[in-house]
């Protein structure tokens, strides 16, 4: 089966920095696939080569088996595309700018429709100038499926948004995808990844540095749980060292983090650790561990240094 | 009509499938749309013309001849000389209880000219004055006739109010021009500068979109303004100044239309790669001020040398303003305008041509 997306050896660097250092791809039809990385990782630069809308320096990029140039409007008709913090002309109404995106397109959904797909009807004749970040997203992401693709690609799409606009548009993605049709986004948000992809691509300094589902990539990091403690007075590496059944180990705004397999195991062994070290316990909580866990145990940063 | 278009929309709401408009229509329609919702642009495109045409059409409005203010002293004024007082439209006269006061009047600038009433009476004026020798005539003109002179040659006056030769019928094709500039460049060059800056142009030009019909919008676009603008300055111009539209009315359509192209051409170009809306601004202002000074706007462009004449004619805000007063004001026909005519095509064209090749989407 052809891949929906697939690109090989992907460079593109600006000036002196490097934002895509050799990245391979492949997503699958009927797959929601996620670039999941800090700000700066490069995950809007590969989108976007992916898009057709920067070059690449080096390398290649099919979408539904074809490449860019060329015939670009044909495989435009097939993509809907939604660009991190773009905005739309402000002077015209929700209604007015989905119209204008559906008359591009040779065949795609009616703009009464997308309304009610995005929970917008309320704002049909509102200006767009008038909607809030959340309504505005959701006009974003309106317009992407104007043309009815088979292909959304969506940069950061629940970027600075309300929890309840995040959830209206994770659900509209999953009826997208539920209907067989591909997705690709970008996040930094763990929740957001782990939820809607089948598959996620951990990128770090325009590389990929972990590719599988959600499980899977937990499951790599063989403790997980998570346990995050701290005491009075605070305890070094090396007595931790030797609790046994953890993992790794790091130190956080005060409060240590272990990775453990077994929690029955390791809890009761930190507690008898920190007791003949004769220090106090202040705080102590578990949590199974997420792909946040797994990136800080891949890059030893944390995902959103926001 | 509005009947379709209302069933049109219910079957859209029941679920029909969907039908697409023209890209090009609902592009120029937003365009459209975008412009009438933005009351500052309104301002320029039509209020600006307008007042800019009646402050400088009043300040420069013939007026009838000055009257020459002049002084008469003594207690009877000049009745005791002539047995009737000084009348002339031309003279303001007033009166003085003595010669010194009189003198003294003359002296500040007050007066032109002071007669002294006495036998026979006394012209006091400066001749180096150009208002005090007319007044010497006008004085002593009603002076000599009160007193019985009859004029020995007879003769006859026309007098000449020709409508065209005033400034505000030389200054009017000049704001209609003027004007097409402003709004061609600056309201194409802005809309598409905003436009790349927000990325709402990377988001158009990520769908099928075709780009030509984009750029074809911005400029269909602006035939609407176009429309608007030339009904509302020649209006003005005719109803409130009598300005003459001496020749024919659609070859002054037309003309005003090829100008249009021709500026926003040259809008497309300045805004086709400007990142920044300061650069877009540097770069407007860069074309518009020298033909704001070059082309005739205010004032003849002839009045510039010889050797610049050639560089000015092929500007074409001056071919602009040249086949706009050509027709209006001398009734001209299309063999006598088609040399400026080609002077603007070949801008507009040149202009398109090249921003279409260097236009920077993103």
């Amino acid at each position: 089966m052809t891949p929906a997306i697939s690109c090989r050896g992907l460079q593109k660097h600006f000036d002196d920095v490097k934002a895509v250092d050799g990245l391979d791809l492949e997503v699958s039809p009927g797959e929601c696939f996620g670039l999941l990385g800090p700000n700066g990782a490069g995950k809007t630069t590969t989108i976007e080569i992916l898009e057709g809308l920067t070059k690449p320096d080096a390398g290649e990029v099919t979408i539904l088996g074809r490449r860019w140039g060329g015939q670009e409007r044909e495989l435009r008709e097939r993509l809907g595309i939604s660009l991190q913090e773009s905005r739309l002309t402000e002077k015209l109404t929700v209604y007015e700018t989905l119209e204008l995106f559906r008359s591009f397109y040779e065949r795609g959904r009616d703009p009464e429709r997308l309304l009610e797909d995005l929970a917008l009807e309320e704002k049909r004749d509102a200006r767009v100038g008038k909607l809030s970040g959340g309504q505005r997203q959701r006009l974003a992401v309106a317009c992407a499926l104007a043309g009815d693709p088979e292909i959304l690609f969506l940069d950061e799409p629940t970027t600075g948004l309300d929890p309840q606009s995040r959830l209206q548009l994770w659900e509209r993605i999953a009826v997208f995808k539920a209907a067989g049709r591909t997705v690709l986004l970008t996040t930094h948000y763990m929740e957001e990844a782990e939820r809607l992809c089948d598959r996620v691509a951990i990128v770090d300094h325009g590389r990929i540095i972990a590719l599988g589902t959600p499980a899977e990539l937990i499951a790599g990091l063989h403790a997980p749980h998570i346990i995050e403690f701290s005491s009075e007075p605070a305890v070094d590496d090396e007595l931790l060292s030797s609790v046994p059944g953890t993992g790794e180990r790091r130190q956080r705004d005060g409060r240590w983090q272990l990775a453990a397999a077994n929690l029955a195991q390791a809890v009761p062994a930190l507690l008898s650790t920190l007791d003949d070290a004769g220090a106090r316990l202040v705080s102590l909580s578990t949590h199974r561990a997420t792909l946040e866990d797994v990136f800080l145990s891949l890059t030893g940063r944390e995902l959103r240094d926001e | 009509m509005n009947r379709r278009a209302q069933v049109e929309t219910t079957e859209r709401r029941r679920g029909a499938p969907s039908e697409r408009r023209n890209p090009l229509f609902a592009l120029t329609r937003a365009r459209l749309l975008e412009f009438v919702r933005e009351p500052e642009a309104i301002f320029w495109v039509f209020a600006f013309p307008i007042i800019m045409a009646m402050i400088l059409g009043f300040a420069f409005r013939d007026r009838p001849a000055d009257k020459v203010a002049v002084g008469v002293a003594g207690e009877a004024g000049l009745r005791a000389v002539s047995g009737r007082p000084l009348a002339s439209p031309a003279l303001t006269v007033t009166v003085f209880p003595t010669v010194r006061a009189g003198l003294d009047a003359l002296r500040v600038g007050k007066i032109a000219l002071l007669v002294e009433n006495a036998d026979p009476p006394v012209y006091h004026f400066d001749p180096t004055r150009p208002e005090a020798r007319i007044a010497r005539l006008e004085v002593d003109d009603a002076i000599q006739r009160a007193a019985g002179r009859r004029d020995p040659v007879a003769f006859r006056e026309t007098e000449v109010h020709e409508k065209g030769s005033r400034y505000i019928d030389f200054l009017l094709p000049g704001i209609l021009g003027l004007n097409l500039m402003g709004t061609g460049i600056w309201g194409i060059g802005y809309s598409i500068v905003t436009s790349r800056l927000k990325k709402t142009l990377k988001v158009m030009v990520a769908t099928p979109m075709r780009k030509s019909d984009f750029l074809l919008a911005q400029i269909g676009s602006r035939f609407f303004f176009l429309v608007a603008e030339l009904v509302v300055i020649l209006a003005f111009g005719v109803l409130a100044f009598h300005v003459p539209i001496r020749g024919s009315l659609a070859l002054l359509c037309l003309t005003a239309l090829v100008g249009m192209l021709a500026f926003a051409g040259l809008g497309l170009l300045v805004a086709s790669r400007a990142r920044t809306l300061e650069a877009a601004n540097g770069l407007m202002n860069l074309v518009m001020v020298p033909m704001w000074l070059l082309s005739g706007v205010f004032f003849s462009s002839e009045r510039f040398p010889q050797a610049a004449q050639p560089f000015i004619k092929a500007l074409p805000l001056t071919a602009l303003n040249d086949a706009l007063r050509a027709v209006m004001l001398e009734g001209k026909g299309l063999p006598a305008i088609a040399g400026a005519l080609a002077v603007l095509a070949a801008w507009g064209l040149v202009s398109f041509g090249v921003a279409l090749r260097i236009f920077r989407w993103q």
